[in-house]
């Protein structure tokens, strides 16, 4: 088995989500790792906070973000166990992330180096 | 009690006491010694009781007995009392002065600091569950095989070997400081569970015998509840977990000993002082870091203390299921996952989740498919519990398993 990271990304995020939306996303979201683990197929991973985000850039410079000059942002990233990436992205069309219009889901086979 | 059943029953409760306090004594590498003189000490007892009728205190009988025997037997080993003299601290003038505490004080805190040094991480889990039944709980070397499902031999050996190597490592019956305390109570924790878990789940007939086991279990999660460095999150979540287990011991067998499931219990069996117990120990367990295992497991059996089905409760129950899996993986908790999800969700979608497990070699997995598939696709029910059926280990499981094939 290999070893996949599903990175949720959302084009236009500005942070700023509903409580209520956000509850229904956590369920979502909850239901589908839950099923990804009952299948014991579950690595790690968790969803990303945007509170108190910060970008650090070239030469040190940290500002607030990453909202404003970058348009896309990560959401979280789960890791899960499948034979192959057609399975992994089998598996993540189930993320919370994909309810909403432009969000995708980026499976990066995950680099082992023993 | 009458004497048939009084003299089993202290054998449970009082042999790991009289056991831990003398091995304190005489150091980990003399357990053996510790054993046979709590086991003598017994022997007496069966041979003089029914002659001389029980005595008024049989506990406080129990302790003065195996006190002189283990005065004898320094007396009689003088090699072995000048080592014991030599590793004690005291100024004692000879061994046979040596105070033999089996006070309730005495008693708890070896049983404790030899639960600890039993989970001592160079032996494996394995290896610190037969030792803590072993010692701790006076299990035969039969009825622990019974336990793991596997022969006397295997377990003679593994118990050999970890003795062997507590030896080697020096290991001592004391607390270990409170960082060490810290890594260990993981692993005493984890084999009291198992020791509650042997008296729940277990398929012996003896109903007593496994009540019993439940019962000592809950005094050594209570004996760490006691300990400030031991009164953990966690510890709190076991206790918690365990009542609300145990509230349901009376009703999980008829009185031919045949297992009830759930769903047939007669909900006024069910013991509502321990499920309040529960909550008090649940209440406690909430905050703190610690591995939040037992705390999700005590939140699931919680909800089973409700017999009414509602879809809040199916709902909770899915959703502690969720994160349990996340932290740790096992068949079971896969299976009981989907279990709740045809509550709270309906069986369409239980059985699209349950289709995806693929545990094929496991016999709750086709009983499980067995009933997502009853009303729904009747044709499929039976092949599914023959498949079960087949691969199921007990006797008692087939029972269960043949009922509902022929009903």
């Amino acid at each position: 088995m290999k070893e996949f990271a599903l990175i949720f990304r959302h084009p236009n995020a500005t942070g700023k989500v509903s409580p209520e939306q956000m509850q229904q996303w956590m369920k979502i979201q909850n239901d589908w790792v839950g099923s990804i683990a009952a299948q014991n197929k579950f690595v790690s991973g968790t969803g990303l906070l945007f509170d108190d985000a910060k970008v650090v850039h070239h030469k040190g410079v940290v500002t607030n973000g990453p909202f404003g000059d970058i348009k896309e942002t990560l959401g979280g990233f789960i890791v899960v166990k499948a034979e192959n990436a057609e399975e992994a992205a089998e598996i993540a069309k189930g993320a919370a992330v994909l309810a909403g219009d432009g969000n995708t889901v980026e499976v990066r086979e995950i680099l082992r180096t023993r | 009690m009458t004497e048939p059943e009084l003299i089993p029953h202290l054998f449970r409760t009082e042999y790991g006491r009289i056991t831990a306090v003398l091995s304190k004594l005489f150091g980990l590498d003399n357990v053996d010694i510790a054993g046979d003189i709590a086991s003598e000490t017994f022997l007496t007892a069966v041979e003089t009781w029914p002659y001389k009728g029980i005595p008024a205190n049989p506990t406080a009988w129990l302790y003065t007995v195996a006190k002189n025997k283990a005065k004898n037997y320094l007396k009689h080993h003088k090699v072995f009392s000048e080592k014991i003299e030599s590793q004690i601290k005291h100024n004692l003038a000879s061994a046979e002065e040596m105070e033999i505490d089996l006070s309730e004080k005495n008693i708890s805190d070896s049983q404790l600091q030899m639960l600890f040094a039993v989970c001592h991480p160079s032996i494996s889990p394995e290896s610190q569950i037969s030792l803590a039944l072993r010692i701790l709980c006076g299990f035969g070397i039969d009825e622990i095989a019974d336990a793991f499902l596997t022969n006397k031999e295997t377990i003679n050996k593994r118990i050999f070997r970890a003795k062997e190597k507590l030896r080697n490592e020096k290991v001592e019956i004391v607390f270990p400081g409170n960082h060490e305390i810290e890594n260990r109570l993981e692993n005493v924790l984890r084999t009291i569970y198992l020791l509650f878990s042997e008296g729940y789940y277990s398929e012996r007939e003896d109903t007593i015998i496994r009540k019993e086991l439940c019962l000592e279990a809950m005094k050594l999660i209570y004996l760490l509840l006691e300990n400030e460095q031991t009164d953990q999150p966690s510890t709190n979540a076991l206790m918690a977990l365990m009542c609300f287990h145990a509230s349901r011991l009376d009703a999980r067998r008829d009185e031919n000993g045949e297992m009830i499931l759930y769903e047939d219990q007669d909900v006024s069996l069910w013991n509502t002082e321990l499920i309040e117990k529960g909550n008090f120990y649940l209440q406690k367990a909430s905050g703190g870091n610690s591995t939040p295992k037992y705390y999700l497991e005590a939140g699931i059996a919680y909800w089973h203390t409700i017999k009414e089905d509602s879809k809040e409760k199916w709902e909770s129950i899915l959703q502690l299921y969720n994160y349990l899996l996340q932290i740790e993986y096992s068949p079971i908790a896969a299976l009981n996952r989907t279990f709740a999800l045809s509550k709270a969700r309906g069986k369409k979608e239980a059985i699209e989740e349950a289709e995806k497990l693929k545990l094929d070699q496991n016999h709750f997995y086709f009983i499980l498919l067995a009933e997502l598939y009853k009303e729904i696709d009747n044709e499929k029910v039976k092949p599914n519990l023959e498949k079960a059926l087949a691969l199921s280990k007990t006797e008692a499981e087939r029972k269960v398993i043949q009922k509902k094939i022929d009903s």
